[in-house]
């Protein structure tokens, strides 16, 4: 059994080898996590494993048994709104190609949920396995620096 | 902070952006290649026998498969889609499985066999051009795949007025693109017989030429759709519509959907690189600072195939001399044929080689006449009214080198940083250094090919906007761009204009997105459709309600004084009422551009750009390592349309050019890629940098219908050249081989 997005899978003995990232493109259509390099040096297979950071197309399925999975589709409300940090990597123009943001998104998530008011150096730290090649990060940081403030406004800064 | 606006923002940031590679279709099949494992040889036979027998394989398609033409190019038809006979390169494709599924597809392809008869190869320019060397492509008659010079004033003259002459030579590496999506591509035959194509490539028409090719149809047989893409930086063109009509071939002979989807080993494998240049520079100065000549010889690795070689040299020979004033000049640039893998585009498209060389040169110069760098610099660069070293008079635009020099030099503190530079002082553990460099940018196309662009924009009847341009969204937010180029021109809130999904089979080619001419060309089509579709508004509303209308704005119609007529809406009623569509086709045609093969002049684009960035560092005197401190940028663009995007193109730029300054370096072995996957090949990572300054300077383009020029390439291909100049003041050492290998092995 595994929860992803809150929906929980139970997963037939025949899939149990298959690749976290294959299984969420191919089988549950959640092509938001995607595959840039398969060995888990890019970052773009992001995914979140009971809150931790990991790369989906270096686990196989019985690895994440009775696990909780987020992955981007996970995040927004279902309202169809954004997520203030969806809001915020819009907003900041941290978006160009579009094909490391899931990746950076929920990395992005993972640290702001341990530490609400990281330093630019501690953003770049949490970011350092996503690639990006377009936008040279910087707003990228932007974005999450922002989202820390909308996410807990009561923190001190 | 000025909020991005950016059409595809929400569905990217949603992941539910489809890419080439999330789609699929109903009874679709998975084709994959097999590449050679050889860069020269002759293809004797291929047994496909056991292959065609492993579960799930429906067909091996092989070069006698293709009903087309075998061989393709942008230039030079010489690109085998599949190999034919003889193999020059090891990004070669010789055959394709095609299977229910990719796993099948790539567990039958192991097991074709390949008769071979190994070929000498060559694997340096150099070599290529011996005069006994074996002919790479013979049907081109030679290796030299194509020459450019420049003439100009008397290289004698200029050797006898100098005071100083001095050699330099400089090398640059192949580059991989490493755009984080690789190619990939999903094809079928509709109903009514047109191939369908969507695919990761940043050029539909020339994906469509490609496909078109390799079946031997006509061109409005193929529909080649856009979908969003995973990067592309010049390095989704030939291989990728490589992959798309190789998709499109498998798609035809099996009758089924299929789609081709490359991992990174094979994308690394097969797809070109940035061109590595040999250049020997050799320069003259005069005590008073002034370049008296420039004298140059650039070697291009052009790899097995032409690519787009002659337009990237092209732009190096325009370009040979950096953005300074030189009464003679004698470049010599040579596209040349070897058996590594090929070259092709790349952000900066020939002019981070010549920067690279001629940014470090000036500085040389400028040190063994003790004249200062930016004195040295001041004193020869291109003013209002210059001249070019291809006799091109910079006259119709600003001449903005002192502007973006200045905001760069002041921002960064530079006249006083420069003098706590280290020069390798053996009491420091960690020696700083400061650096900067400048260019000027051709824009667009410029007199290698014709440059000309369309937008469609055809308002509804509810008075909501369908936007559509000869422009591809590469990424960089080109579609953004024309939306916002369009609501301004229309005075109508973003919200009201789509950009269309765009389709070849729609619109007409309006080129390829390159040489960062989207939102020039693009945006200069969109102006004029937008001007376009307000005449014809305004003449419905002169007609049948006698009022004449001078301004559009958020979403109004006003009369001269300012008193409005109707709004938007009412008077996109009124023209559907009247049998009006208020339906624009708008272009853009260049100015015209000159040049002469001969002696290298003419006037070789019909604008420019200029920039400089700044790069502090430090560098640890035991172990190399060099840490980014600070990188500072000032470009001129015309007009900011998109002030957050233009600040990420530069952040992108300099950082993908720190890294070719820095580290990046695709090795080959025997012609190979020895990197096999990005584990291998180092990009920048946030940890390795600073934070970054964007000064954005807006000149507005008189060339230009929305006043914009370009930012994509200029932001690339001055940063390494800035880093090494740092480098230089750090450590007291010249780096004239990119990248710069400081590290103790």
């Amino acid at each position: 059994m595994i929860i992803i997005n809150t929906k929980t899978y139970t997963i037939p003995e025949d899939l149990q080898d298959k690749k976290l990232s294959a299984f969420l493109r191919e089988d549950l259509g959640l092509t938001g996590t995607k595959i840039g390099c398969d060995i888990g040096v890019c970052g773009s297979c992001t995914v979140l494993v009971n809150g931790e950071v990991k790369r989906s197309c270096r686990l196989i399925l019985k690895d994440v048994e009775g696990c909780e999975i987020v992955s981007i589709e996970g995040i927004s409300p279902s309202d169809g709104s954004l997520h203030p940090l969806q809001q915020a990597f819009v907003d900041a123009g941290a978006i160009q190609c579009g094909f490391c943001t899931p990746g950076m998104v929920l990395s992005a998530l993972a640290l702001l949920m341990q530490n609400h008011r990281p330093s630019r150096a501690e953003i770049r730290q949490a970011l350092k396995g996503n690639l990006c090649r377009c936008t040279g990060y910087q707003q990228i940081v932007d974005a999450v620096e922002i989202a820390a403030k909308t996410m807990y406004p009561n923190d001190n800064d | 902070m000025e909020k991005a606006y950016r059409n595809d923002a929400y569905a990217k940031v949603t992941g539910k952006a489809k890419y080439a590679d999330d789609y699929s279709m109903p009874y679709m099949l998975h084709a994959v290649p097999l590449h050679s494992p050889v860069a020269s040889a002759y293809l004797k036979q291929i047994d496909c026998s056991e292959a065609q027998n492993m579960p799930g394989v429906i067909r091996v398609v092989t070069a006698t498969d293709i009903p087309g033409k075998i061989k393709f190019g942008q230039i030079i038809p010489d690109y085998p889609t599949l190999v034919h006979k003889r193999i020059r390169s090891t990004g070669d494709v010789i055959a394709l499985v095609v299977a229910e599924s990719r796993e099948q597809a790539l567990a039958a392809s192991a097991r074709i066999k390949l008769e071979l008869q190994q070929r000498p190869a060559l694997y340096t320019a150099e070599e290529a051009l011996l005069p006994d060397a074996e002919l790479i492509n013979p049907e081109h008659g030679s290796n030299i795949c194509n020459y450019h010079r420049i003439r100009t004033g008397d290289i004698e003259t200029g050797e006898q007025e100098a005071d100083i002459v001095f050699d330099q030579e400089f090398n640059t590496s192949h580059v991989e693109h490493a755009y984080l999506e690789p190619e990939a591509s999903l094809c079928y035959q509709r109903p009514d017989g047109v191939m369908e194509v969507i695919g990761s490539m940043q050029h539909p028409f020339s994906t469509r030429r490609f496909v078109a090719s390799t079946l031997g149809w006509e061109l409005k047989d193929v529909e080649v759709k856009t979908v969003p893409m995973g990067g592309g930086f010049g390095g989704k063109d030939d291989t990728a519509a490589l992959v798309c009509a190789r998709a499109a071939l498998c798609a035809f002979l099996t009758g089924r959907p299929v789609k081709l989807t490359y991992s990174r080993e094979m994308s690394m494998r097969e797809s070109y690189k940035r061109h590595p240049y040999k250049m020997q520079y050799r320069m003259g100065v005069k005590c008073d600072g002034r370049i008296t000549f420039v004298k140059v010889r650039m070697l291009a690795d052009s790899g097995a195939y032409c690519s787009v070689t002659p337009w990237v040299t092209w732009r190096s020979t325009v370009q040979c001399c950096g953005c300074y004033e030189v009464p003679n000049v004698h470049c010599d640039v040579y596209g040349v044929y070897t058996n590594n893998i090929f070259t092709g585009a790349f952000r900066g498209f020939g002019s981070p080689q010549v920067n690279w060389a001629i940014e470090q040169l000036v500085e040389i110069a400028a040190e063994k006449l003790a004249i200062d760098e930016m004195e040295f610099r001041r004193i020869n660069m291109v003013r209002q009214g210059s001249v070019t070293v291809t006799n091109q008079v910079l006259e119709n635009h600003v001449v903005s080198l002192n502007e973006v020099m200045d905001n760069v030099l002041r921002e960064i503190d530079y006249k006083a940083k420069r003098e706590r530079c280290s020069f390798g002082d053996p009491n420091l553990d960690k020696w700083y250094g400061i650096g900067y460099a400048i260019s000027y940018r051709g824009m667009s196309l410029g007199a290698e090919g014709v440059d000309f662009n369309s937008a469609i924009i055809n308002v509804q009847p509810d008075g909501s906007v369908l936007l559509e341009t000869g422009v591809h969204e590469n990424g960089q937010g080109a579609e953004s761009a024309m939306i916002l180029i369009a609501a301004e021109e229309l005075g109508l809130p973003l919200s009201r204009i789509r950009y269309r999904m765009p389709s070849t089979s729609n619109i007409p080619d309006g080129g390829t997105t390159v040489a960062s001419r989207g939102t020039l060309m693009g945006g200069g089509a969109t102006t004029n459709a937008a001007r376009i579709l307000k005449s014809i508004i305004s003449e419905a509303l002169e007609k049948h309600l006698q009022q004449k209308a001078v301004h559009f704005c958020e979403g109004n119609i006003l009369d001269e004084s300012g008193l409005v007529i109707c709004t938007w809406n009412e008077a996109i009623r009124l023209c559907y009422s009247e049998q009006i569509y208020p339906y624009a086709f708008g272009v853009f045609q260049a100015p015209r551009v000159s040049w002469d093969e001969d002696t290298g002049h003419g006037n070789a684009y019909f604008t420019w750009v200029y920039g400089c960035q700044a790069v502090e560092l430090e560098v640890d005197a035991k172990t190399g390592k060099v840490t980014l401190l600070n990188m500072v940028a000032s470009h001129d663009v015309g007009k900011a349309i998109n002030p957050a995007m233009v600040k990420g193109q530069i952040y992108g730029g300099m950082v993908m050019g720190a890294g070719y300054g820095l580290f990046e370096e695709l090795a080959l072995k025997d012609g190979a890629v020895t990197a096999e996957n990005l584990h291998q090949y180092r990009v920048m990572r946030a940890t390795d940098l600073p934070e970054m300054t964007a000064i954005i300077v807006e000149n507005p383009d008189p060339c230009s219908p929305s006043k914009a020029k370009g930012i994509g390439e200029p932001t690339l291909e001055i940063t390494a050249p800035a880093v090494a100049n740092a480098i230089y003041r750090a450590t007291g050492k010249r780096f004239t081989d990119q990248p710069i290998k400081l590290r103790k092995p």
